[in-house]
């Protein structure tokens, strides 16, 4: 058990990927001599090579383009997408190609790409740099959607979504990157988690609260908090977004009868929105209440000075939970 | 190359001292024609050596696919007339581009098409139920990509360009004697893809032929709205050298090919090709090209056609025999009506068919919805009769 950053997790998982397997090639902009802009990629290039570790050109659609033909060829394509806010020049070789090849030749060409996007906001950073894009891959099948929210995962994810035969788009809560974490790099892939599945990260039993990637650690504040309240909630890190593990989530809402949500993108047509319906289709009559939905506002990603009114505080979640339970909240007496 | 956009790396040797590198590409703006089109054929120092090995024999085989694709492509229209063809995208006029490139190819080499390569799919060895039943909407795919080394037709305008970049940066990081060709239309030249491949091809030196067919019209638009200079200037600004051919003279179209071809094998790079062509007939059998199209300039292009330039080739010479043309005949009549067969006996795929492939491995998500979507279907008392409806208009 190593005690390692959230970055150096992804690290050490890419660089294990490489050794195992040498149809692993990464590419991305500035991934090579600098290691990526958050350092992701630190040494990767120097010990495996500059065919192994692809300094690309400026350009994310030819990044995510010529991944999908190293695939047609036999490889294993790991693109960084360098923020967010720049995956949307590559959405259309994402969603019509990535997403579409398999079932385009019923599983005759295998798109096995992993896509890197640190995502989210509390940086500081300008616009284009802070965005949660995740619903528009979501909503598009044939792609796997993870959020990972701590080192362990971090590590242990980005080898299986490397592993996996299905594209995977990776969302790396880039607030998190500094924090540290116990990562067990002896862990037995096959025996980890599957990607797809989600974990209650904190039980309980009044209200359940689901969230997934930088808002995790928030959630599980929140939980604590709560408790000094004598609410006891329980938290599920999603993990993967799609396909999102209802199962898990519908277990914890039969028992707690309340659903609260967050993420830090905007509300509408969110994942939110999603689970709150699904979750109501499977187990309306276990609700005592409508699900809540604490999110991002529908605004464009915020100027840095303003992103705390914008993300999901501590806070804004308590008050989503007294909104479940009925208590005295911010909404009190608002009808409708 | 790819270890290094220096470039040093994989191939230091290259390029080698192969005929190909002997020829000063961007043929400055001639187009090169190895037969005119009164089918008289043109000597050209630096490219006969190129289609030196055509003899008899091979000009006759290279009428026949030409023949052959012309045959396919007129029963592919009646068959979408008739509703047995949801849509179907013509290469009439185009035949000489698509059998010089396609005949170019090893096997071994990959392509990567459009959706308007019929003729390039029936070379490579696709079987004709296969490139029947993308247009027929039985599968969105034709033939298995890996077997004949053909990715599936691509919709998406330009967006193959890319692929083939990559699988050329693939093919590269194999080591491998391969090359990869991307065909495209003038249109596509305008989209970022095409332009972001030429970067990355120039960049790592990727063993690619761009291979563009300019057919004049991209639908309704003409191709001086999509470029002000001559497309093949265009990737010289990028680094890549480039040829423009005459896509009307398939011997002309096969040296380029062949030179493009052996510059990407001895690690000479990425090619640009312009087959200058023109697309006979509509867009697709949805289009109706006499809204936008003058009729005098079809007629200018129907006297270049690329079928009679090679018959009057053939007659010049003295080969175009009773037998040759029986035989043609005869292949052609065969071809179409195994076209016709295959098509109109294809089996329809069963409901739950659309829900197989998304994923390699299951998805809760869809399994969930498969499993929903087969209780409705099974709560009829009576099985449901499903008809493959056929629509008109899709691209």
């Amino acid at each position: 058990m190593s005690k390692l950053t959230f970055a150096r997790a992804i690290n050490a998982g890419l660089r294990k990927s490489l050794e195992n397997d040498p149809k692993v090639v990464l590419m991305g902009e500035d991934i090579g001599s600098l290691g990526g802009v958050f350092r992701v990629t630190d040494g990767l290039q120097k010990d495996f090579g500059k065919h192994r570790v692809i300094d690309s050109p400026l350009a994310e659609s030819g990044i995510i383009g010529t991944a999908v033909g190293l695939a047609y060829r036999g490889y294993r394509p790991v693109c960084e997408i360098q923020f967010d806010g720049f995956i949307y020049p590559a959405f259309d070789q994402i969603v019509s190609q990535v997403a579409k090849m398999h079932y385009r030749t019923q599983g005759r060409v295998k798109m096995p790409i992993t896509i890197r996007v640190p995502f989210g906001g509390g940086i500081g950073s300008p616009e284009h740099h802070s965005e949660s894009p995740e619903a528009y891959f979501t909503h598009t099948s044939g792609l796997r959607v993870v959020a990972v929210s701590n080192p362990q995962d971090a590590y242990t994810m980005i080898q299986q979504a490397i592993a996996s035969d299905d594209p995977v788009l990776y969302f790396e809560p880039k607030r998190r990157y500094h924090d540290k974490g116990d990562v067990d790099e002896s862990i037995d892939l096959s025996r980890a988690l599957p990607l797809d599945k989600a974990a209650v990260v904190n039980a309980g039993d009044d209200v359940t609260l689901v969230a997934y990637g930088p808002l995790v650690k928030t959630a599980k504040d929140a939980a604590m908090a709560a408790a000094d309240e004598g609410i006891s909630v329980e938290v599920i890190d999603l993990r993967s977004l799609a396909p999102v593990d209802y199962p898990v989530v519908e277990a914890s809402v039969r028992k707690t009868g309340r659903l609260v949500i967050t993420h830090e993108a905007g509300q509408s047509g969110g994942l939110g929105a999603e689970i709150a319906a699904s979750i109501t289709e499977r187990c309306f009559n276990y609700l005592e209440s409508a699900p809540v939905r604490i999110t991002g506002f529908d605004v464009p990603y915020p100027y840095s000075k303003l992103e705390m009114h914008h993300l999901p505080d501590l806070d804004r979640i308590l008050d989503g939970v007294d909104r479940a339970l009925g208590r005295p909240n911010s909404l009190s007496g608002l009808e409708g | 190359m790819l270890t290094d956009q220096a470039g040093k790396g994989v191939h230091d040797d290259a390029p080698g001292p192969g005929l190909s590198a002997q020829i000063s590409l961007r043929t400055g703006g001639d187009l090169l024609q190895l037969v005119s089109p009164d089918g008289e054929r043109i000597s050209h120092p630096e490219f006969d050596v190129w289609v030196k090995d055509v003899g008899d024999e091979q000009l006759c085989s290279l009428y026949e696919d030409m023949t052959v694709i012309r045959r396919i492509d007129a029963e592919a229209t009646a068959l979408q007339r008739q509703g047995e063809l949801a849509l179907w995208p013509p290469l009439l006029g185009q035949e000489a581009a698509q059998i010089g490139s396609s005949r170019s190819l090893r096997d071994d080499d990959f392509v990567f098409p459009s959706y308007r390569e019929s003729g390039v799919a029936y070379v490579r060895g696709a079987h004709l139920s296969e490139i029947a039943r993308v247009w027929r909407g039985n599968a969105s795919y034709g033939w298995d990509p890996q077997r004949i080394n053909l990715a599936t037709p691509q919709i998406i305008i330009g967006s193959q360009s890319l692929h083939a970049t990559g699988y050329a940066m693939g093919v590269q990081l194999d080591g491998a004697n391969t090359a990869v060709l991307a065909y495209f239309g003038d249109g596509a030249t305008s989209e970022g893809d095409v332009n972001e491949a030429m970067v990355f091809a120039a960049s790592y030196q990727a063993p690619v032929v761009f291979f563009c067919q300019n057919n004049h019209w991209a639908i309704s638009e003409p191709v001086r709205i999509q470029s002000h200079v001559q497309l093949a200037d265009r990737p010289t600004g990028f680094g890549i050298p480039s040829m423009r051919v005459d896509g009307n003279d398939v011997l002309a179209v096969m040296a380029a090919t062949r030179v493009a071809l052996d510059r990407a094998r001895k690690g000479g790079g990425p090619t640009f090709i312009e087959a200058v062509t023109y697309r006979m007939g509509p867009h697709t059998t949805a289009d109706d090209p006499t809204r936008y199209r003058d009729p005098i300039e079809l007629e200018d292009w129907a006297a270049k056609d690329p079928i009679l330039r090679l018959r009057k080739l053939l007659e010049a010479k003295g080969l175009l025999t009773d037998d040759v043309e029986a035989r043609v005949k005869a292949k052609a009549d065969d071809v179409a009506g195994e076209l016709r067969s295959s098509c109109i006996g294809m089996p329809d795929p069963q409901p739950l068919d659309v829900f197989n492939h998304v994923y390699s491995t299951p998805n809760s998500w869809i399994e969930r919805q498969k499993d929903h979507y087969s209780r409705y279907l099974n709560s009829f008392s009576q099985p449901v009769e499903f008809s493959q409806p056929v629509e008109e208009g899709a691209r």
